[in-house]
């Protein structure tokens, strides 16, 4: 976070420097910014792993867009046909995110896709209760949710 | 060329947001509506947003709008859902007959309203999708 925000503030500064107020030269102030801030973050405590971070931040964008798609499609397709193809159910996910913000989005995360909806988080916090509307091949259901957890977690942490 | 992208995704957005309405229409349960209705209907205005982006792209500040819009979209969205979800859930409103099967079901205690995790004792307990009570179909109460 603290890495994301000097990156904005090199942004603006390249703004203000080249003069010149457009989006496109404020991405370019982002870059070069990201480029300086990744040549510096071996020797900035708090600027670990930033580079790595933002990377793996845009390719989960990418990752979850597509996966937003296919999901759409999947539901879409079961409303547009006159037969139902879904087999919906109530499944408890043990959860490896630990802390409320980690939980939160992960559970947001899971909202936004259609096909899976989270309903409720037991009381000590470990398990994630999810309404799946397609249970046909419930490991796989729970290994992709895992894998999206995965993914959150390692650019949470 | 950027007529057609426009168009492109703007007939998409709107095919997702008629079908959000036709899964409210069509669709059995309150659960399995809420995943119509909210999702498909956001990435409908989702795309519909994208597309005014692409119309309007040498107008920053429509841009910047249109950033803005869908990001409020997916921070509102997903609540809505999950806490629609879980209130019709609670309050007791039935499954669909087709459900499979319901884990939270047997977690759930109606009288203290403690929603047990399956792993309470600490040891590295099996999850609640191996015990073997929840295998059985949802009886209802």
């Amino acid at each position: 976070m603290i890495g994301f925000f000097c990156n904005v503030m090199l942004a603006l500064a390249w703004v203000a420097l080249s003069g010149s107020l457009t989006a496109m030269n404020f991405l370019a102030g982002f870059v070069f910014g990201f480029l300086a801030l990744m040549a510096l973050q071996n020797q900035v405590a708090v600027l670990d792993g930033y580079g790595r971070r933002l990377l793996r931040f845009i390719a989960f964008i990418f990752y979850f867009i597509i996966a937003l798609f296919k999901a759409n499609f999947r539901v879409a397709y079961d409303i547009a046909t006159p037969v139902w193809y879904m087999k919906p159910g109530v499944i408890g996910l043990p959860l490896a995110a630990r802390t409320d913000t980690e939980i939160m989005f992960l559970s947001s995360l899971i909202s936004l896709t259609p096909g899976t909806l989270s309903l409720d988080v037991s009381d000590d916090r470990r398990v994630l209760f999810i309404h799946a509307m397609f249970l046909q091949d419930e490991e796989a259901l729970r290994s992709e949710l895992k894998d999206l957890e995965h993914r959150l977690l390692r650019i949470m942490r | 060329m950027t007529d057609g992208i426009v168009a492109i995704f703007l007939l998409a957005g709107a095919t997702f947001v008629l079908l959000a309405a036709v899964g409210i229409v069509r669709l059995p349960d309150l659960a399995t509506r809420m995943h119509a209705s909210t999702k498909a209907g956001a990435l409908g205005a989702m795309m519909i947003m994208a597309g005014v982006a692409t119309h309007f792209f040498e107008q920053p500040e429509v841009i910047t709008r249109a950033i803005a819009i869908v990001v409020f979209i997916l921070l509102t969205a997903p609540i809505a859902a999950h806490v629609i979800g879980r209130a019709g859930y609670f309050l007791g409103i039935p499954l669909w007959d087709g459900t499979i099967k319901d884990e939270l079901r047997d977690s759930y205690d109606q009288k203290t309203h403690v929603l047990k995790s399956g792993f309470e004792d600490n040891s590295p307990g099996k999850p609640p999708s191996e015990r073997g009570d929840t295998h059985k179909d949802r009886t209802e109460n």
